[in-house]
């Protein structure tokens, strides 16, 4: 099959991805450096504003959803054996969400967009914020109709045979994320364009939260399911072995799919405008999507474990010694579980109705989501990179022990600067200020763990200088070498065979959510146009 | 379909230890009302200074007959007001917060006196503070561009050294 242009699709999307990532780094180093006061002529709330908005909208929003879409288009051609659905389609898709990155960055990078990424209205911000975000969107929803229109061909065209998981989980996932932006895309469409363009005067913001947390949580969950995928596609064979279960990965991400939607009210914990009923409802969905992880942590172990046998580890724990640690998808993943641990742990505290309270808004908070998603997500990101540019660009890696390096530096900074960050949430520091004023004894507790996460946050800019110098090396670099490969799956321990409709269909599902989502989020909405709410008008900031 | 006894195993566990976190949460709730601020009371926060109860002369620590303690705070770039108060610690405490313009949080560190301030809604919360000293008051939601500068005080001191504040002809308290 002739790839040319899947290539170019997966490679074009990555390096949109990659390109805001690498920006965005620098910028939060220059906000860790900002915050701890150390250089006072650093010292600027617009600047710092203006950076951090859109340091968290290019990593939350452009580095992740280029990703996927790249990621989404090259594994579905590859597992399939088809080429993607509409080409000129999927290319209008690129084009239209680069455009609405670009629209979206000019007031960003002006200072005329300083809401953060959570934009939380009354406080306004130009209006081209709001239509490049929303362009991103609809940009990405062009990928999800292609994904899910591939897999029905598929199935009509294979009747009775198994969708591949790979396929399968890149189908929950751009299923899950139309599900996911609905919420937001809700917000923008009814309450923030129209009181942007200033046709309204007034917001309800009670409405316009609720609607943001609908998509708060499980945007998280389209985030990391790419690394999952490559935990459970990708690792095994790199380790030298199989996936334990077939079945309980599809498992796993059905749940993860279906019960990261109906649960985003943990986000409003805090909030008054949401009665106690409905967030303690949403907390049980929260710890019920903890089970898919701990599962997919048992999988992937038990895959390496059987590795580490198949390879001569002995005893309890040898195999762990004689897994191929300098091969950079397992080195990764290794690194990826002992993140999720510590993230995951805290992020059973957030999910705690009560014990929230402790830590809610504190720096605690963005210690965790750097953990789990810079962490965890990215660390991934990059080792799918390393094993897909050499086969996109048909050249071989520039430095495998490089990659090494970068994958161990990204962890080691990762460490460094999320760790102090978790302690200063719990010291009572509030995460969105760009320096500390308070005249309270208190604050000079802070300051050693401040100091600490500037020196995290110098290895992480390094590590993440290096992962681009690699990959530009590897495509552009002079090398006459031609690398011949095609992108393997893992093969499962076990033959799958006759798998359940269930296992192998997104319309069940579907369904499933459409009516948890009623549940959760139907009289919560609803309850805004019937109570006595008062609107509020535009703030400036 | 096939699944490995190990995996069963493994899944019951998860199930367990689920079950058993989910179980805590439900007791404290619905047994010790440990709950987060979620009283859905709708104002309007244009019209606070015309509302009886955030009226300026009613905001800050005030006590019924019946010795419950309420404080009354409004929330405004950038500041918390009124911007110091006093209460007594080991008591049982009200408060209910307002905001005058933006979303804005409000955390004293090292307790559990946390909620957002929604513009349109009062948020209320029940608390007491075991230890006396000087608490800094903090706003934790991004509110503007001096978002740094919005704190206030809290002083509290021994349940005996408080002294409650007179209760005048309108209730208010205003120091």
């Amino acid at each position: 099959m002739n790839d040319m242009t899947e290539r170019k699709l997966a490679l074009s999307h990555m390096w949109v991805a990659f390109i805001a990532f690498i920006l965005a780094c620098f910028m939060g180093e220059y906000q860790v450096l900002e915050r701890s006061g150390l250089i006072e002529a650093l010292d600027s709330p617009t600047v710092y504003f203006a950076s951090v908005s859109t340091h968290g909208v290019l990593m939350a929003y452009v580095l992740t959803t280029f990703f996927i879409m790249g990621f989404g288009y090259y594994t579905a051609s590859t597992s399939l054996k088809t080429p993607v659905w509409n080409k000129n389609l999927a290319w209008a898709g690129f084009w239209l969400a680069l455009a609405g990155v670009v629209i979206a960055a000019v007031p960003l990078l002006l200072g005329l967009a300083s809401v953060l990424y959570t934009f939380y209205p009354p406080v306004q911000a130009h209006y081209a914020f709001y239509v490049g975000a929303t362009l991103l969107i609809v940009g990405s929803w062009v990928w999800c109709g292609i994904m899910i229109m591939m897999f029905l061909q598929w199935k009509e065209q294979n009747p009775g045979e198994i969708v591949p998981l790979v396929m399968f989980a890149t189908t929950m996932n751009a299923m899950l994320w139309l599900w996911t932006s609905a919420g937001v895309a809700l917000e923008s469409l009814f309450l923030i364009l129209p009181w942007a363009f200033g046709w309204v005067d007034t917001i309800d913001v009670g409405l316009a939260r609720t609607l943001f947390a609908w998509t708060l949580h499980p945007i998280v969950y389209f985030w990391l399911i790419p690394a999952y995928t490559a935990f459970y596609s990708f690792v095994p064979k790199h380790a030298g072995s199989y996936l334990f279960s077939d079945e309980l990965a599809r498992a796993a991400f059905i749940v993860l799919v279906v019960f990261s939607l109906p649960i985003g009210f943990h986000h409003l914990y805090m909030d008054p405008e949401q009665a106690s009923g409905w967030k303690l409802l949403h907390s049980v969905g929260t710890f019920i999507v903890s089970i898919p992880t701990f599962i997919t942590g048992f999988t992937v172990i038990a895959s390496l474990e059987v590795a580490g046998r198949l390879r001569g580890g002995k005893g309890l724990f040898g195999w762990i010694g004689t897994l191929p640690w300098t091969n950079t998808m397992v080195l990764s993943v290794i690194l990826s579980l002992l993140m999720l641990i510590f993230g995951g742990w805290g992020g059973l505290v957030n999910a705690s109705y009560a014990m929230n309270a402790m830590i809610h808004n504190t720096a605690w908070v963005p210690g965790h989501f750097h953990l789990i998603f810079a962490g965890t997500t990215v660390i991934m990101y990059f080792s799918i990179a390393y094993y897909l540019w050499p086969i996109l660009t048909k050249k071989p890696i520039y430095s495998n022990n490089l990659a090494l390096v970068q994958l161990w530096t990204w962890f080691i900074g990762m460490s460094i600067m999320t760790t102090p960050w978790h302690v200063l949430g719990l010291l009572g520091q509030p995460r969105r200020i760009s320096s500390v004023v308070y005249n309270n004894l208190m604050t000079l507790s802070w300051e050693p763990y401040e100091l600490l996460m500037i020196m995290g946050g110098l290895v992480l800019v390094g590590s993440a200088c290096l992962f681009i110098y690699l990959i530009f090396k590897t495509q552009f670099g002079a090398t006459t070498e031609v690398y011949e490969a095609e992108v393997e799956y893992a093969e499962s321990y076990h033959e799958v065979k006759d798998l359940p409709e269930y296992l192998n269909d997104i319309k069940l599902w579907n369904k499933v959510i459409a009516v948890l989502m009623f549940i959760s989020f139907g009289i919560p909405i609803l309850q805004f146009f019937f109570l006595d709410t008062y609107d509020s008008s535009a703030w400036g900031y | 379909m096939h699944i490995d006894p190990l995996e069963k195993k493994w899944a019951q566990i998860v199930l367990a230890i689920c079950a058993f976190f989910i179980t805590i949460i439900m007791i404290d709730a619905l047994f010790h009302s440990v709950n987060a601020p979620s009283n859905v009371e709708t104002i309007n926060s244009a019209k606070l200074h015309l509302s009886e109860e955030f009226a300026e002369d009613n905001l800050g620590v005030q006590i019924d007959e019946k010795g419950e303690i309420t404080i009354r705070m409004v929330a405004g770039r950038y500041s918390f007001f009124p911007k110091k108060i006093t209460v007594p610690a080991e008591t049982k405490l009200t408060f209910r917060w307002v905001s005058i313009d933006v979303l804005h949080g409000v955390h004293i560190p090292m307790t559990n006196m946390s909620t957002m301030i929604v513009p349109g809604f009062v948020a209320e919360i029940e608390t007491s503070f075991p230890k006396p000293g000087d608490y800094p008051v903090l706003c934790n939601e991004y509110c503007g561009l001096g978002h740094d500068h919005m704190w206030s005080k809290i002083d509290v001191v021994e349940k005996d050294q408080w002294q409650a504040p007179q209760i005048t002809s309108k209730g208010g308290d205003n120091k």
